[in-house]
């Protein structure tokens, strides 16, 4: 069995995040850069399933500047055995990189796509749903814990009523919530195999696919600054407080 | 059971100016050579904090056509400024009197952590690896009690030290000559000096806390290249420190504060005098209407030669801040550092190919103009144990009409830690309160640092007593980590004393300051601290 796992370079989920003057973007010159955290959960995922011996081989793909190849390295040195950079100088919406993922699950074969639920940059939460609306294969988001089967996958989901268990035919595409695994360090040897691990590299403009953008962002901007709280004297007065100024009773 | 180990040449430990320059040096002088640096922090650059005004001497002889390459070095100092404070006026000081070390042209405003990042690409491209989120924490010693490396710290541990699911041994790395360029008070270096006795005969070291943030502001307030320094206000006459305002690219101005931590007041709050100075009049309007955007303090060496240790030892070098290269009254020390690593370079490959002993590293250094100009600034930093006002005429006497050739060399007489006085006998300071425009609170300062370290690790503050703080450092300096610490690491609630490590920044101050010398710093799970960005 084969697993192509996506990974998506995004700012470091410590570092303060600033808004360009201009309403253009946020800042991204001189900021530590890291693997979008729920991807870490689904190469780690990737990597246990194939040192249980149920999978053969995991891709790690990653989509954009050449610095990606950091964030393809990373997934090598947890354990991935090839990597693919598809190439790309500027911003492609979700649906454009689930149309470069189906051009790259048509050339490898995947048995299963997994990649992180949703990027902690743009929040979007479409990329898998996309892809697997695009492949016309079974899809299954959230997932908590992973059981793969012969020709299935059973999946756990964690939504709001409680936890959730499907069963989707492979092959299938699985987005991985943060609680699916602690992913591993990477040690220093594995390292520096990784270094010397192959990665394919494509140019995304040479695939054949429209990629234009058709989502206009008009303006980014800072959320309002939180009030500083209060402390009120008892319990009477938190009431009265929440009645007539919140107005929350 | 023998935890695995890798076979270096040369092994680096922090990433940094000097350890930058020590492998760039070495593979410029053999290719074939294997050299790695470990880092502790998340990327190169991530605990990089200095003001920095550049000064090119070393990095011209070793890249010298870096002006042709796409360098972070691109602000040059355009004009020059120095003022005294008092509480309400300032007094300019005309820069033709200011001694020659304090003059600036020729030199550039710069981000020293990306010029860091830039030297780790050029050391990547001659084939230098660099591991950034490997700490080292651990020497190695050969049996004959030669350095024999470095290990790496295990990973995955609880804070009580047991083994998490993630759990990942250390690795040992061995090398035919190890190099400590871990900055101001390395944790390893700190055991070097002590058990090869390398600071016998030395005067203490001297040690500084630096404070910085950065600013965005309006045109009509930059001046790009401008290099501004105060003394005076709001520190007294007896305490040793100033700010540093430097106008760099992008509407940028970088502004600090350093203070000799041999202050004595145990009340006195580096940060809030940091944030004090902001409110004076000549300053406050500078901000105005600005943005705070980045956060960060470190400590400094300011002991110059009378405690520069011995750099060497059987297997190890010591560079850079690690030994304590800095050049106070130039108020810079990258150019040092890196000309230490460029002297350890050279010497490496002398013990590598010729047998040469490792003594020639000092030798060579004590012959370079690095340490001739350390040489010449020597008197500086003691004389302003004097007070502020006869520290300046005599180095105005010692630099200007001397140009540090007095016959004589002043010592440092205590440590760092034992300058403080008991609480009962010095003055409360009553800082103001930010006001979240132009001065902050230390809570919403280390959010802007990006400092982080995973939750349930071990406490890589540690206490040799725990029950000092409160039994003995709290009677009698009414517990000054509260304040020494920039980022509230520190605090006493309810008669304990609790450390909220994962705020730490690794600026070592508590490590430097603490009157008993109670807390050790050691290394944290790798990646952790601070994420500077252009510090």
């Amino acid at each position: 069995m084969k697993i192509l796992v996506a990974v998506k370079r995004v700012i470091d989920y410590n570092v303060q995040i600033r808004v360009k003057e201009d309403g253009s973007g946020v800042h991204t010159e001189n900021v530590k850069m890291s693997t979008n955290p729920p991807d870490d959960n689904a190469v780690e995922e990737s990597v246990k399933l194939k040192e249980s011996g149920k999978v053969k081989e995991v891709v790690a793909i990653s989509i954009g500047e050449d610095k990606v190849q950091e964030t393809i390295r990373k997934a090598l040195a947890i354990g991935a055995d090839k990597g693919i950079h598809v190439k790309a100088e500027s911003y492609i919406e979700p649906l454009g990189i689930a149309k470069i993922l189906k051009k790259i699950v048509e050339k490898e074969k995947p048995d299963m796509v997994f990649l992180g639920k949703q990027a902690i940059d743009d929040d979007c939460n479409q990329t898998g749903q996309m892809l697997a609306a695009m492949l016309n294969w079974p899809q299954a988001t959230f997932t908590s814990k992973v059981n793969l089967k012969d020709k299935s996958v059973e999946i756990i989901r964690e939504i709001d009523e409680g936890l959730e268990t499907i069963e989707v035919n492979l092959p299938a595409v699985v987005s991985c919530d943060l609680r699916l695994n602690e992913p591993r360090f990477a040690s220093l040897p594995n390292i520096m195999k990784a270094k010397k691990k192959p990665i394919e590299q494509l140019n995304a403009k040479d695939l054949g696919l429209d990629l234009t953008n058709r989502i206009q962002q008009i303006k980014v901007e800072e959320p309002p600054k939180r009030k500083a709280g209060i402390k009120v004297a008892n319990v009477a007065e938190l009431v009265s407080k929440l009645k007539n100024e919140a107005k929350v009773l | 059971m023998a935890r695995e180990a890798m076979e270096y040449d040369v092994v680096i430990v922090g990433a940094g100016p000097a350890g930058l320059t020590t492998a760039i040096k070495l593979k410029q002088l053999d290719p074939n050579l294997n050299v790695c640096i470990l880092e502790k922090g998340s990327e190169v650059g991530a605990h990089i904090l200095s003001g920095n005004v550049f000064e090119t001497k070393a990095l011209d002889e070793l890249l010298p056509n870096w002006k042709n390459e796409k360098t972070p070095i691109k602000t040059k100092v355009s004009k020059e400024k120095f003022l005294f404070l008092s509480k309400n006026s300032s007094l300019s000081w005309p820069t033709w009197l200011l001694p020659a070390v304090q003059k600036n042209h020729n030199n550039y405003i710069i981000s020293l952590a990306n010029l860091c990042r830039w030297l780790a690409e050029q050391a990547e491209k001659l084939g230098v690896e660099i591991f950034p989120g490997f700490p080292a924490s651990e020497v190695l010693y050969n049996s004959d009690g030669s350095v024999k490396g470095v290990a790496t710290l295990d990973m995955g541990l609880d804070k009580d030290g047991n083994k998490k699911d993630t759990y990942q041994e250390g690795m040992e790395l061995h090398a035919k000559v190890t190099v400590f360029s871990e900055g101001c008070r390395g944790h390893l270096g700190k055991e070097l000096i002590k058990k090869f006795n390398l600071d016998e005969g030395k005067n203490p070291q001297q040690y500084g806390i630096g404070l910085k943030e950065i600013w965005e502001v309006s045109e009509q307030q930059h001046q790009e290249g401008l290099v501004m320094h105060t003394a005076g206000w709001p520190l007294d006459n007896k305490t040793y420190g100033g700010s540093f305002i430097y106008h760099a690219e992008n509407k940028q101005i970088y502004l600090g504060y350093v203070i000799g931590l041999d202050y004595q007041n145990p009340y006195l709050s580096p940060f809030d005098e940091f944030q004090r100075f902001k409110t004076h009049p000549s300053i406050r309007k500078m901000f105005e209407g600005g943005k705070r955007i980045s956060f960060g303090a470190r400590a400094l060496i300011e002991g110059g030669i009378q405690s520069l240790p011995k750099m060497y030892m059987p297997g190890a070098l010591l560079i850079g801040c690690d030994a304590g290269t800095l050049n106070m009254p130039k108020i810079k020390g990258s150019h040092t550092a890196m000309k230490s690593g460029l002297v350890a370079a050279e010497s490496i490959i002398e013990n590598i190919k010729n047998k040469a002993d490792l003594s020639i590293y000092e030798k060579k250094f004590k012959e370079s103009w690095a340490y001739k100009e350390l040489y010449i600034a020597r008197n500086v930093k003691p004389s302003f144990s004097w007070g502020l006002i006869l520290g300046i005429i005599f180095t105005g006497i010692d630099q200007i009409l001397f140009r540090g050739r007095l016959p004589f060399t002043l010592k440092h007489k205590h440590a760092d830690h034992e300058a403080l006085k008991p609480a009962s006998q010095m003055p409360k300071i009553e800082y103001p309160k930010p006001d979240g425009k132009l001065t902050f609170d230390k809570t919403s300062s280390v959010y802007l640092t990006g400092t982080n370290h995973t939750e349930n690790q071990p406490v890589h503050l540690r206490l040799k007593d725990p029950t000092l703080p409160i039994n003995y450092t709290l009677k009698e300096y009414d517990e000054p980590a509260q304040r020494y610490c920039p980022v509230g690491v520190y605090e006493i609630q309810k008669e304990k004393f609790v450390i909220n490590s994962q705020n730490c920044i690794h600026c070592k101050t508590c490590d430097i300051k603490e009157p008993s010398q109670n807390i050790t710093w050691v290394t944290p799970e790798g990646g952790g601290g601070p994420k500077y960005g252009n510090m």
